[in-house]
């Protein structure tokens, strides 16, 4: 376990490194000149522009750039925004625990009302099977964002239950500011989780183990237990997981619909702006977040079932 | 991931040679829902086809003066805070959203069967390398890599339909690289190699048809999934642009007017980027045997 989990943390980095190098070098040969920018279209004199090239350092080679901002990324300074010359490593730290908190709210439901939703249907079948499958349907089929936006029209605009924008003060503040976001957030992926989770447990209680076990007078709430659900959960492990991992991403979408000043907001201001040096920092976090999440997946995998040889399988 | 699409896409290929024949056969393979899918489909292509046509006004153009109408007799379905006919404006909206996810899916598969067919045939070193490439696209969620290629190329429709195809590509390739390696292990491909047949001819005379049904699937569940991700990015801003009318632009645009009390323009046209999805993604399902869990 320990050997595995190094090895993929190792795993991590190089990809790290590779994607750090894809991302400099992206918006470095993205248009749009970090100089021009900084001038704002004013008229400057060849010898100001030559002075903020030299300033930012944009006169140095493009591998001697991608070096300094590395080590420099290494060592915790992600550079300085050019749109508000902010330090972008406090800028993240301030954006990351709203972020954070509505990923993990999200991710609860997920698991809450998903696995929740898919086991009760694929137990009882029946009205409420039908009405799970039904919903999941919907669920599926609605984005995000209109999901934010719906949510925002009849709770927050028609009701009045939920603040609109914001991410409000102290914890029942934030929880509050928080709920509806991360609704929106999780719907579509409880949705899917309880689908799959459905499919699993019905699947594991048609089988024979079950029957036998049920056969030999072992009672039904035993055996739902210990022998359905427990069997059940691996590909519902794996889907959670894959949910959970994009939700880093997704986020994105739900705190621009809330304006929630998260770190994925903060990404899509910055592309909008070519705000660069923001733009790589996000992107860097966000992929390292997504390795370590599915890192953790993969780990809890072999936690809930013995039989999962970590060791076997090389990332 | 891979390997639940492939079992769900395998019977495909039996059911389809079979049944081909008889248009029944194809209809009751559908079913009731299928077949409301498919004339959603086909009312939204009119649509989008029709739209100069049939569109009572001008999608760009509102007067200041009738901004916010109730639905009514002058405008069927009211108007947005501009004053732009709203059934005009979401007529001309099945245009960006079919016409972009066509694009999306087009590319993600071309750009797919290509990395498979190549991995497949060269093997080797080749193959080890495109898996270190797809491991790598992995590595980016995929509306983060959605949004860095926006962030390099700019915003518009091609921009954002060219950087979801590349957030595709990967699991589009990982899916037929399999599909592709179980048909080149059969006897008649080594036999055609054999007789000394160029892998080029072999790739495209017998690998391609063969996993031709995979590529379908894949590129109708891809459909869905296409539509709602350009709406993201163009309710983001990454994608489609003012004035132009998009589904996805129309609810972002939407959501002042909804926090004002009037919520018809986002509703109307998150309403109907969920009947488009979910009539899509019948299809897909229908076509590709059993649902498919994810985007891959």
């Amino acid at each position: 376990m320990l050997r595995f989990v190094i090895r993929r943390l190792g795993a991590l980095a190089a990809t790290l490194l590779v994607s750090s190098f894809i991302i400099y070098a992206a918006m470095y040969a993205a248009p749009g000149s970090p100089e021009s920018f900084l001038v704002r279209g004013r008229t400057v004199s060849p010898e100001v522009l030559a002075s903020i090239r030299v300033q930012y350092g944009l006169d140095e080679p493009f591998l001697v750039r991608y070096w300094h901002w590395l080590t420099g990324v290494l060592s915790g300074d992600f550079g300085e925004s050019l749109a508000t010359r902010q330090d972008v490593a406090s800028l993240l730290a301030s954006r990351i625990p709203t972020t954070l908190g509505l990923t993990a709210y999200a991710a609860l439901l997920i698991v809450v009302f998903g696995v929740v939703a898919g086991v009760v249907a694929g137990l009882r079948g029946g009205a409420l099977d039908t009405a799970v499958l039904l919903g999941s349907s919907v669920g599926f089929a609605i984005p995000t964002f209109f999901a934010a936006v719906l949510l925002m029209s009849v709770f927050a605009v028609t009701l009045g239950w939920f603040p609109v924008f914001g991410a409000g003060a102290g914890l029942s503040g934030r929880l509050l500011h928080l709920t509806l976001p991360a609704v929106a957030l999780a719907l579509p992926a409880i949705a899917v989780v309880a689908r799959i989770t459905r499919t699993a447990v019905v699947e594991e209680r048609d089988t024979e183990h079950v029957s036998v076990s049920l056969a030999r007078g072992v009672p039904w709430r035993v055996v739902a237990r210990r022998h359905i659900v427990r069997n059940a959960m691996l590909p519902v492990t794996t889907i959670v997981g894959v949910n959970v991992a994009a939700l880093v991403a997704g986020a994105a979408v739900v705190e621009h619909a809330f304006t929630l000043d998260g770190i994925g907001s903060l990404l899509i201001d910055a592309v909008q702006q070519k705000d660069f040096a923001v733009v790589q920092a996000v992107a860097l976090v966000l992929v390292a977040v997504f390795g370590v999440v599915n890192l953790v997946i993969d780990v809890l995998y072999a936690v809930i079932d013995p039989r999962v040889q970590l060791g076997g399988e090389s990332a | 991931m891979s390997a639940e699409t492939l079992t769900g896409v395998e019977p495909l290929a039996v059911t389809s040679s079979r049944q081909r024949r008889s248009g029944r056969g194809t209809v009751r393979r559908l079913g009731p829902l299928g077949v409301a899918a498919v004339v959603i489909v086909g009312l939204l292509v009119l649509a989008a086809l029709l739209a100069p046509l049939i569109a009572p006004y001008d999608p760009a153009i509102g007067s200041v003066v009738e901004r916010y109408q109730a639905p009514g007799a002058a405008h069927v379905l009211g108007t947005d805070q501009s004053g732009r006919d709203l059934l005009s404006r979401l007529l001309y909206g099945a245009r960006t959203s079919l016409t972009g996810a066509a694009v999306v899916v087009l590319l993600a598969a071309a750009g797919g069967t290509v990395l498979a067919l190549v991995a497949t045939w060269f093997g080797g070193r080749v193959d080890a390398l495109v898996g270190r490439l797809l491991d790598l696209l992995f590595a980016f969620p995929n509306l983060l890599l959605a949004i860095l290629v926006v962030a390099v190329f700019g915003t518009g429709l091609t921009q954002a339909a060219v950087a979801l195809a590349v957030a595709y590509v990967p699991y589009t390739a990982r899916v037929l690289r399999s599909v592709a390696l179980r048909e080149r292990r059969l006897a008649y491909v080594q036999a055609a190699e054999l007789q000394g047949l160029s892998g080029f001819v072999v790739t495209g005379r017998h690998l391609l048809p063969n996993i031709a049904p995979q590529i379908l699937t894949g590129a109708a569940i891809n459909f869905g999934y296409a539509m709602i991700d350009l709406a993201a990015l163009s309710f983001l801003g990454l994608g489609v642009q003012a004035p132009t009318a998009d589904w996805g632009l129309m609810v972002s645009q939407g959501q002042d007017s909804l926090l004002q009390g009037y919520p018809g323009q986002s509703l109307l046209a998150g309403a109907c980027i969920v009947v488009a999805v979910a009539a899509f993604s019948v299809i897909g399902e229908r076509l590709g045997g059993r649902r498919a869990g994810g985007r891959a």
